[in-house]
């Protein structure tokens, strides 16, 4: 699937619909089974006869949602996931209609208060902002896609790279293991999406799929992966230390195959693995990440070297002979 | 309803015996089954016309409170909170302790004893004490043990449409699901009873993988802030706008069509309902919509001003339309599990 239409898809925590859809019709061409559960997860099935393997990728991007409109037709609004409440102001925002917002502040907000902030969609009453958007309507950020020869730039990179990376290993691996591949909802407000969906797949080994902090912009903080220096195979983040047989088997098919790799060691953040691996009586869970800077901004920025590496990584576990 | 007589039952987290024997003795007539768990939930079925589909109904049993944990040499108790307590409003509040409900005061030291710093600031609630009148520990031994719970001493009252008690949250809920199994179901229907909501969403962990239904309401009190001083953006809810629906809380993101679908069916049944507008606080649905590869759930609440303190205040016609509104649900249930 186009990295771009993929990125640019709406798709807030708990409102996956679209980016469901889309994901969906690409996942039939490949699965023998496509379908969704009570918390809006996607998942797509390929039959086989070997170990029951999950590999899961969210779909959900961070955003806010409406919790006010004043009589003047501004919004008020919390946020969904992580959002950087500081580096908010004069941010676009496009709601599921394709209405679009601009971030503000009231002007007394030294503290940077998400409270004190407003949305305002070009609308002079009540009236006129009700016609356009609801309490508890969400809104994603706008961030245009940009490729370039080495890097990819756009909002929702993560996860939507995780995603593309699932679909084009789901069109490529063969082989007798029985894989689910499986597009979690609401990870960005915390897994919630995964917990219920490795509770019904119930696999025997796990990977999650989701985008890596780096450490390698100026005077970053010390994090030893590196844009375009491979594929990140977890070794741990704050949701999860890695089973060590799924991260060893990793690396040795890495270095089998040839595909640039390196370790990640993630302080800030988790993933899916971290609800996967308690599910009912635990499940062997590990990682496979793509560097990316500028994590929850509007203009995340992966390498495409590190996306294929990543590719033909989860490739070649899925084809791997337990 | 029997608002009245839950709220002045005893029920702090844990300890939630006394409105578990209320609520089971009121229900036995009206239930096919009772199972009480280990952690304490009521499990009631009412079978349904039709066993094809499962619902479960969710209120909690507990409130937030006190436990005990400390005696001085002097006879004063120390304690913990149980729950999430604003350490401002227990300050000079009676409390009754244990099962004997032995009146204390929770205590600290005067005004004319704290220094300037002091003034300016909320104590922390290690630095607060129950005063049980005991002169020696050995006094105040005899009549109290390390664990014993402390609750909230307040009467219940009601002025015109406006009902002033602690425990509201969520014997409401409680009230609601005594009345609803009284009527005819459609479908086989769990009205839980949940222990152990305030301290983490216990209880409904359990009682749900139980009895794993294909959807679940929770019926609730919730935050209200319509008050002096505050911004109308701000008030979460309003007293007496009627049944508060959730889009989201920190627990929970509700489906956008079991929402969408609440707010429909109210208008239709007119029912007066409002949206919560604010990501606060969480409940039940919390762990319900997570549980056992995802349920569909979503929450109905009654306002509350003042809530987790002695003297909430939540309006009678906000409690009657959240009844309806659960009513609604179950009898047009079809139209939810769509």
């Amino acid at each position: 699937m186009e990295m771009k239409a993929i990125t640019q898809c709406w798709g807030p925590s708990g409102r996956e619909g679209k980016i469901s859809e889309l994901i969906k019709s690409e996942a039939e061409k490949y699965a023998d089974e496509v379908y969704t559960d009570a918390l809006g997860n996607l998942i797509a099935h390929k039959k086989g006869s070997e170990k029951k393997i999950m590999l899961a990728a969210h779909m959900d991007e961070i955003g806010v949602v409406v919790t006010y409109i004043d009589e003047n037709g501004f919004l008020r609004f919390s946020n969904i996931g992580g959002v950087y409440i500081k580096r908010l102001l004069n941010r676009r925002v496009e709601f599921a209609n394709g209405v679009i917002g601009v971030i503000d502040t009231e002007s007394d907000n030294k503290e940077m208060k998400l409270s004190k902030m407003f949305i305002d969609i070009g609308a002079s009453t009540k009236a006129e902002a009700e016609s356009k958007v609801s309490v508890g309507d969400m809104a994603v950020f706008v961030g245009d896609y940009i490729e370039t020869d080495s890097v990819i730039i756009s909002k929702a990179l993560d996860n939507r790279i995780g995603c593309a990376a699932l679909l084009e290993v789901m069109e490529r691996a063969s082989g007798d293991n029985d894989v689910y591949f499986c597009f979690t909802a609401q990870e960005e407000v915390g897994l919630r999406g995964a917990k219920a969906v490795a509770y019904s797949v119930a696999p025997e080994y796990a990977l999650a799929v989701d985008v890596t902090d780096t450490g390698d912009t100026p005077s970053a903080d010390k994090m030893a992966v590196k844009l375009g220096g491979g594929a990140a195979v977890k070794v741990m983040d704050r949701s999860v230390i890695c089973n060590a047989d799924v991260r060893s088997l990793l690396i040795e098919l890495a270095k089998r195959d040839g595909i640039p790799y390196q370790l990640e060691v993630m302080t800030d953040g988790g993933t899916d693995a971290g609800a996967i691996h308690t599910s009912r009586d635990g499940v062997k869970t590990g990682g496979v990440s793509i560097p990316t800077r500028y994590i929850h901004s509007p203009s995340e920025m992966a390498s495409k070297a590190d996306y294929n590496a990543a590719v033909k990584l989860l490739t070649a576990f899925c084809e791997y002979k337990f | 309803m029997y608002l009245k007589e839950l709220c002045e039952l005893d029920g702090v987290s844990g300890a939630e015996n006394a409105v578990r024997s209320f609520i089971t003795d009121k229900i036995k007539p009206y239930a096919d089954s009772i199972t009480v768990d280990a952690i304490g939930n009521i499990i009631a079925l009412k079978k349904g016309k039709s066993s094809d589909k499962k619902v479960m109904l969710s209120a909690h049993t507990d409130e937030v409170g006190f436990i005990i944990s400390g005696i001085t040499d002097k006879g004063f108790l120390e304690f913990k909170t149980v729950g999430g307590i604003d350490t401002r409003v227990i300050i000079s509040k009676r409390v009754r302790i244990g099962k004997n409900k032995l009146s204390g005061v929770i205590a600290m030291k005067a005004i004319h004893l704290q220094d300037k710093s002091e003034r300016g600031k909320v104590p922390k609630v290690s630095s607060l004490y129950i005063d049980i009148g005991a002169k020696s520990r050995e006094e105040a031994e005899e009549h109290v043990s390390l664990g014993d719970y402390a609750v909230f001493d307040a009467d219940y009252e009601l002025y015109g449409d406006t009902v002033k008690s602690k425990a509201i949250d969520d014997r409401a809920g409680c009230a609601i699901l005594i009345e609803l199994i009284k009527k005819d179901v459609q479908y086989d229907t769990y009205f839980c009873f949940m222990a152990q909501e305030e301290v983490g969403l216990r209880g409904a962990k359990i009682a749900v993988a139980r009895v794993k239904p294909d959807i679940a309401l929770v019926v609730e009190a919730t935050t209200c802030a319509d008050v002096s001083g505050a911004e109308e953006k701000d008030y979460v809810t309003s007293l007496g706008k009627g049944a508060a629906v959730s889009f989201a809380d920190r627990s929970t993101i509700v489906r956008e069509d079991f929402y969408r679908n609440l707010l429909r069916v109210a208008s239709e049944e007119k029912i007066s309902v409002q949206t919560k507008m604010a990501l606060a606080g969480g409940n039940d649905a919390g762990a319900i919509h997570l549980a056992v590869g995802g349920i569909k759930c979503a929450s109905v609440s009654v306002p509350c001003r003042y809530i987790h303190s002695p003297c909430g205040i939540a309006a009678v016609s906000d409690i009657e339309a959240v009844y309806r509104l659960a009513d609604a649900f179950l009898n047009r249930i079809d139209e939810f599990l769509e």
